[in-house]
């Protein structure tokens, strides 16, 4: 029972952070109709950038936090101005391809700035963990946590309440539709990718210090917030938020009772079964076509 | 008239390049080329980088002794990426394009096996400084001479300590390979001789980060000693997320890729109390078999200000390269198959200890292999001290 006790609250845990890898790539995907393959790169970005602050020129954690996001923001924005603006009308292959060599263009300049020694980061938070009866969890951790939720319901908030949401949700449905109503779409694509790409910097930042900080740390975390997005049907913030607490479950509870070796499997046969039974996800929105 | 002159444009750079590399190797035949394949990117990077590093100190002194046979050494450093695909592909590179007489690698007991059918292919033989799986040598492969000790060495060099630590119940963490599921099975079954009693044997995959549905179960199996095999950047995280999860069982890890150093550096306070096979104590040179050549070893080393960290894994590259120079200078040529056959007979001071090799596997295509010298090492107070 206490077993199962941990397990639950290291699923829960892990499926925050999951969930905050998803949202942000789910986002992209939904508004923009782009396959997102920076996204793991922009988490290590983050989580270099989190290392430099901290480590090499002494930010405060809390703030270089910040400047993570920030820059990861910006990163996002320029990404999208000098890449997918350019390939606007030309087709979702091409797209794609110069996505991957973004993507491995980006890996690189990290191994070439920072070699390929991992790094660890140091925090504030008290080494010995929160101790709840018989389970316990490390305080950066319960951090990261409270810090992905927040950011999950503020982005929530952003797309359902504000103004910039509404425009994002009419690009989403029909994108010509909204052009016609007065919604720049060049500067609701840019912001969805600043967005999209700061969440991703985000929990890049957040899991550095909780991990360690190695260029191709990017490419397992793409491939879980896929896996989440997949899931949750794309283009869906509950879709993926429920996708990532999904996935961290199985894990945790297959690697648990099934077999540790197959960990990482139990979640993809799991996606597969959902697929199988519902081929658009969990929660994909429907959307007018044509 | 256009198309024409673009393709007579194109055919004068196609021959001005194909000169330019044609010229290259031609100037580069005044050295003795040693090819070395390590992981220099990807999971067990900071171990690659260290051996490489320890394998240039080497070149670098061998090379100011005047090197050998009148040419001064070279190493071809290809990196591997941790990944048994482009080892192949670097062993191939090494061979073909580079034409080395023999080689150094590639780290990770996957990574090598992944090289060795290329070996045979080719008649080069490899030096294997640090992988651990018995099949290494046992497969029947004759090109391949190894200095690091197998896991089955490791196991029965700590069998005695069994007792000695007082483990009555063990439990199994080790990454998802050849490495660490081969050092699982020879350590539990040392244990079992033992008459210690098994818990659980979990693995995880060589990529993860997070161990702990893994550290959950350990925990609950109520063993009083956990050995992990893996390298030093998931021991990192294990020893930390060991703590998050108040895990109490001494932690032995096994392997020699663990760094100390490096452990208490990054996982700090958690590294306290767990214990590490290794295979030079740069902490105690006195304690090694040639702390002579120990001491030059860690002089050289910190000289070059490289992170004290590495030092456990640099030697192996040191050593590896020591050992290749004395097998080329006693062959007489850079050939391989000259190589091939001295390397049997070289008797080398390395900083592990006396390296010579003994033969393993199928008669008739026996592997070479050393017996190197084992140590455990404890980390207390953040400070590693003698076991």
């Amino acid at each position: 029972m206490d077993q199962l006790l941990q397990h639950a609250l290291n699923a829960l845990i892990l499926g925050g952070t999951y969930a905050l890898l998803g949202i942000g790539l789910t986002l992209i995907f939904g508004i923009m109709r782009v396959v997102n393959f920076t996204h793991g790169e922009l988490y290590s970005f983050g989580a270099y950038m989190m290392f430099f602050c901290v480590m090499a020129i002494d930010v405060n954690f809390f703030v270089a936090l910040a400047l993570a996001v920030l820059a990861g923001i910006a990163l996002g924005a320029i990404l999208e101005i000098a890449l997918l603006r350019r390939l606007k009308g030309t087709d979702i292959d091409t797209t794609m391809l110069v996505m991957i060599g973004a993507w491995i263009a980006l890996q690189n300049l990290e191994q070439f700035t920072w070699s390929g020694v991992a790094k660890s980061i140091d925090t504030p938070f008290p080494s010995s963990p929160l101790v709840l009866g018989p389970v316990s969890v490390s305080w950066n951790r319960l951090f990261v946590f409270a810090v992905a939720a927040a950011l999950i319901a503020g982005s929530y908030a952003l797309i359902t309440l504000t103004k910039l949401g509404k425009a994002m949700r009419a690009t989403f449905q029909d994108r010509e539709t909204a052009l016609l109503m007065g919604v720049d779409i060049d500067f609701i694509h840019t912001a969805t990718f600043a967005l999209g790409s700061g969440l991703a910097a985000a929990a890049g930042a957040l899991l550095g210090p909780v991990f360690v900080v190695y260029p191709t740390m990017g490419d397992l975390a793409s491939l879980k917030a896929f896996a989440v997005v997949i899931l949750g049907g794309l283009g869906s913030i509950p879709g993926a938020t429920v996708g990532g607490f999904i996935l961290a479950f199985m894990e945790e509870l297959g690697a648990a009772y099934v077999s540790s070796g197959f960990r990482d499997g139990m979640g993809f046969l799991l996606i597969i079964a959902i697929l199988l039974v519902r081929p658009t996800g969990l929660f994909a929105q429907k959307e007018r076509i044509g | 008239m256009k198309a024409m002159t673009v393709r007579f444009a194109l055919a004068v750079a196609g021959a001005m390049l194909g000169t330019a590399l044609l010229a290259g190797p031609a100037s580069a035949q005044d050295t003795v080329k040693i090819g070395v394949t390590q992981p220099l990117t990807g999971a067990f990077a900071a171990s690659g980088n260290y051996v490489t590093e320890g394998a240039r100190l080497a070149e670098e002194e061998i090379n100011k002794a005047g090197g050998v046979l009148g040419k001064k050494i070279e190493l071809i450093v290809e990196d591997n990426k941790s990944n048994p695909t482009e080892a192949v592909a670097t062993a191939e590179k090494l061979i073909v394009k580079d034409k080395v007489p023999v080689m150094m690698g590639a780290w990770s007991s996957t990574l090598t096996l992944a090289v060795m059918p290329k070996l045979e292919e080719y008649k080069v033989p490899m030096l294997v400084e640090t992988s651990s799986s018995g099949k290494i040598t046992t497969s029947g492969n004759p090109y391949v001479f190894r200095i690091s000790p197998t896991s089955e060495m490791e196991a029965k060099a700590f069998t005695p300590l069994f007792q000695s630590l007082g483990i009555k119940k063990a439990d199994f963490l080790a990454t998802n390979n050849d490495f660490g599921l081969g050092a699982s099975k020879e350590f539990s079954e040392a244990a079992q001789r033992a008459g210690v009693e098994i818990g659980v044997k979990e693995t995880m995959d060589p990529k993860a980060t997070d161990f702990s549905a893994q550290l959950a179960k350990i925990k609950a199996s109520g063993a009083d000693t956990l050995f992990v095999t893996t390298a030093v950047e998931q021991i990192t995280l294990i020893l930390k997320q060991a703590k998050d999860q108040q895990l109490t069982a001494r932690i032995i890890t096994t392997g020699g890729s663990n760094s100390p150093d490096q452990l208490i550096a990054q996982a700090g306070e958690a590294a306290n109390g767990s214990f590490h096979l290794v295979f030079f104590t740069p902490w105690f040179p006195e304690a090694v078999k040639n702390p002579d050549i120990a001491r030059k070893f860690v002089g050289l080393w910190n000289e070059k200000k490289y992170n004290v960290g590495g030092l456990t894994e640099g030697f192996r590259g040191w050593d590896g390269v020591h050992v290749i120079f004395e097998a080329i200078r006693a062959a007489g040529k850079a050939e391989a198959e000259a190589i091939t056959k001295a390397l049997w007979d070289v008797k080398v001071k390395g900083v592990n200890g006396d390296i010579a090799f003994i033969k393993q596997g199928p008669a008739g295509k026996e592997s070479a292999q050393n017996v190197p010298s084992v140590y455990l090492v404890k980390i207390d107070g953040g400070k590693v001290v003698r076991q």
